[in-house]
């Protein structure tokens, strides 16, 4: 069976494998690193039950549900105390109460965000903390 | 199983249809909130059924008076301060009183009243136009009476700008936070292509606080050992201090013939004949 | 029928190209505006909005203009249009794409577009807006498309279509209404609280429209064996006559209430329009280009000799747009905003990127244009002779 235009096919083929497959080589060699959040910032050292708002495991999978959550409770409702499942009471503020303790945005925030490739523009009006640059 | 081509594009069509719209309804059904966790109200929140503002122009006399409290209002709030007036960003300003009240000026009141300048900002109208035009409730009426923004909404349409008929509103033309000249950490900024105003301090409100604005002009006052010029209160509290103002003195609103009905009275003259 | 777009002519992919650099000069231009946002444009606090939702006022209304040839031919039988209509149909459909690029182009959270949907306000006009300016390029491009390629077999169109059409009646003169909404409510903006904005609106989309398509149609016969034929243009031209003389004086309406009454809410924007105010004249020379002409477009086609001249007749039709062109794309928008709401003047002139992305937008629509265009007349010219029966 003959092939028309077959090298034009062809080319195109190379090429359109080439663009698809560019991602891979373009990191091959990269150390594919896990992300690892870190929770040593001084605020955080100095409580005393090493809690969050909710569980770890919680805020893993849901923090940006919540912090929908939170964004229409205070902006919209006018509400801005959260009570988590425990009973405490938490002012409802990405600045001041998670960015409170998570002062790190570059080793907490932005391990897991870069990692997924992710890039939530909450910083472009919440101000982050002013990191020291290591 | 032989299918043409217009069959695979319609069995195409439907699966991406069910797939994209699928996925939504997924989430909804999930339960996504946690059962035990609520949200309330703080209990030094100060609550209202319709805030006011009284601005008693006799008492501000100099541009220093002017001065402290717009820039008490912008450097909590992160307003930027842009050379070119084109891009301004103002929520609460100074005029002069042919400009607040265009059509009220008459070549024959008082040289002090006519070179006075006067405090603007958003009148937090009862009947806004600017809520009614915005097409994703990204302004809105708060149960308190104040005009809320909500800039995660705001697609930067500029509806509600051309809708106000006091040009209460500004828009970010550009990425304000480099013309920030302090930033206050505990209050956010906005980003390019968002529409804001003055908010009544609605963030000081929930911790028990009134409006910045009101409260410096109130601790100028105190130190020149003068009567307040700013008043902010509940309107349907009948001991407020609004209330108790307004029942005392003359006071007019800009453009009330528009019927937003404003939430922020002048009162003009001074002394016992105003 | 798509693959009629993509056979052409030498001329045809230059001028397919050529409409593709625009646009693509216009997208760099906009890719700079996303970035660092709408400052770059000549908008101001007091001047929130500028050529781009002037083009989209405009453009709205040729959109609608299709409606003029549908009444004639699918409510009344006027067997002559039955040339015509598609070009009108999918005049509107470029028309629409265009409205809905220069609405999101000047947008300043452009990404956020759909929460109209996801949180619809049924208060706002502009909500409503979107709705029928979406459901009307839905609707020409069905309708479009289903009578072209039935045409083409030969057929008669399926009768679902029937009803659709019937639809897009009614549904044209809405999406007009709505836009001049826009405008006819805001208590602030004197220039434009004024109830007959909407049939201003139509009436000038009435004139412009069909001025354009009789051009169009005029530029088609002179590149391609598709005929439409002198009769349809002729009737065509009757129908922007009467529209253009309806629509000015409806704008001497607006000059009357606001002259005779004084009142200077409703005097000073014409004043700075026409005449200049505070020593603040930047838009008077576009004005009194456009009054002029307005007046030389309609005497030429009050005329019948000279309407019936088809040397005149696009002359006539190109003054006549041109003029609409600048008293609702940017006379119109502009004046609702000065003076502000303290009385005072903020002029408003574009700059050269704003400028550029708006020629990109216009690019997009003739490109969208000239590809259907060049679907239909390669259906015409295949089927030329055979009679066509909707």
């Amino acid at each position: 069976m003959k092939l028309y235009d077959g090298g034009k096919i062809i080319t195109g083929l190379i090429i359109f494998l080439g663009l698809v497959a560019f991602p891979f080589f373009y990191n091959i060699g990269k150390a594919n690193v896990r992300p690892d959040p870190k929770i040593d910032t001084p605020a955080i050292k100095e409580l005393k039950e090493k809690k969050c708002v909710e569980s770890k495991e919680f805020m893993r999978a849901e923090h940006m549900k919540l912090l929908n959550n939170w964004r229409d409770s205070a902006v919209r409702d006018g509400s801005r105390l959260y009570v988590n499942t425990e009973g405490k009471a938490y002012t409802i503020s990405l600045q001041n109460t998670c960015m409170h303790c998570h002062s790190n945005k570059k080793k907490f925030c932005d391990e897991c965000h870069t990692y997924m490739a992710v890039n939530p523009y909450c910083w472009n009006c919440h101000i982050a903390p002013k990191e020291k640059e290591t | 199983m032989s299918i043409n081509r217009r069959q695979f594009l319609k069995i195409a069509g439907i699966s991406t249809v069910l797939g994209v719209g699928g996925a939504p309804v997924i989430n909804w059904l999930r339960n996504d909130c946690l059962e035990a966790s609520h949200v309330l109200t703080d209990e030094k929140a100060l609550t209202g059924k319709h805030w006011a503002m009284v601005i008693d122009m006799s008492k501000f006399e100099t541009e220093e008076d002017y001065r402290r409290v717009i820039q008490a209002c912008h450097s909590i709030h992160n307003v930027p301060n842009f050379d070119n007036p084109k891009d301004s960003i103002k929520w609460i300003w100074a005029d002069t009183y042919e400009h607040t009240f265009p059509g009220q000026e008459n070549e024959y009141i008082p040289e002090e009243v006519r070179h006075k300048p006067f405090l603007l900002l958003c009148n937090h109208c009862e009947n806004p136009p600017c809520v009614r035009v915005c097409p994703t409730k990204a302004t809105f009426k708060r149960k308190d009476g104040i005009v809320m923004m909500d800039q995660h909404r705001c697609i930067g349409c500029r509806f509600c700008m051309a809708a106000c008929p006091f040009g209460a509103r500004s828009f970010n033309y550009k990425d304000p936070r480099p013309f920030i000249k302090e930033e206050n950490k505990e209050y956010p900024t906005r980003t390019i292509g968002v529409v804001e105003k003055c908010t009544f301090c609605f963030e000081r409100l929930s911790k028990g606080l009134i409006p910045a604005c009101v409260e410096e002009s109130q601790k100028a006052a105190k130190e020149a050992g003068k009567e307040p010029g700013m008043f902010f209160g509940d309107l349907e509290d009948p001991s407020s201090e609004v209330r108790k103002v307004l029942g005392t003195r003359y006071s007019i609103r800009r453009k009330p013939e528009l019927g937003t009905q404003p939430s922020v009275f002048y009162i003009i003259g001074g002394g016992k004949n105003a | 029928m798509l693959e009629k777009a993509l056979v052409g002519s030498r001329r045809y992919w230059t001028w397919i190209f050529f409409l593709s650099a625009i646009v693509g000069i216009g997208f760099i231009n906009y890719l700079y505006q996303f970035k660092h946002g709408l400052g770059i444009t000549g908008m101001s606090r007091d001047v929130s909005w500028g050529l781009y939702i002037g083009q989209f006022t405009f453009l709205v209304g040729v959109a609608a203009s299709a409606v003029m040839l549908v009444i004639p031919y699918y409510l009344h039988d006027f067997k002559k249009f039955g040339k015509i209509v598609i070009l009108g149909e999918f005049l509107a459909v470029a028309s629409v794409t265009m409205c809905i690029s220069f609405i999101f182009v000047d947008l300043g959270q452009p990404m956020r577009v759909l929460n109209v949907l996801l949180h619809p306000t049924p208060n706002s006009i502009l909500f409503w807006d979107m709705i029928v300016l979406s459901g009307y390029l839905f609707l020409n491009i069905v309708i479009g498309w289903v009578t072209l390629s039935s045409d083409r077999k030969g057929i008669k169109p399926p009768s679902w279509i029937k009803p659709l059409i019937y639809l897009s009646i009614p549904w044209a003169f809405s999406i007009h209404t709505v836009t001049a909404f826009l405008y006819a409510g805001l208590p602030g903006r004197h220039f434009w609280l004024s109830a007959i904005m909407a049939a201003r609106f139509l009436a000038s989309a009435f004139a412009g429209g069909p001025a354009l398509l009789i051009i169009l149609a005029l530029i088609v016969r002179k590149l391609t064996k598709f005929d439409t034929g002198r009769e349809p243009i002729q009737a065509v031209g009757k129908i922007v006559t009467y529209a253009m003389i309806a629509n000015v004086f409806f704008l001497g309406l607006e000059f009357f209430t606001a002259f005779y009454s004084q009142i200077p809410g409703h005097t000073h924007p014409f004043k700075y329009l026409y005449t200049g105010l505070e020593g603040h004249g930047r838009l008077v020379p576009l004005m009194w280009t456009s009054t002029i002409l307005a007046v030389v477009s309609l005497v030429l086609l009050v005329v019948p000799q000279w309407r019936s001249s088809e040397g005149i007749l696009p002359f006539a039709c190109s003054a006549l747009f041109v003029s609409l062109w600048i008293d609702k794309g940017f006379g119109l928008v502009v004046g609702g905003f000065i003076p502000n709401p303290f009385e005072g003047v903020t002029e408003y002139w574009p700059t050269l990127r704003e400028t550029s992305i708006a020629l990109g937008v216009w690019a997009l629509g003739f490109l969208v244009l000239s590809l259907l265009y060049k679907i239909a007349i390669s259906v015409r010219e295949e089927t030329e002779g055979i009679e066509i029966e909707h």
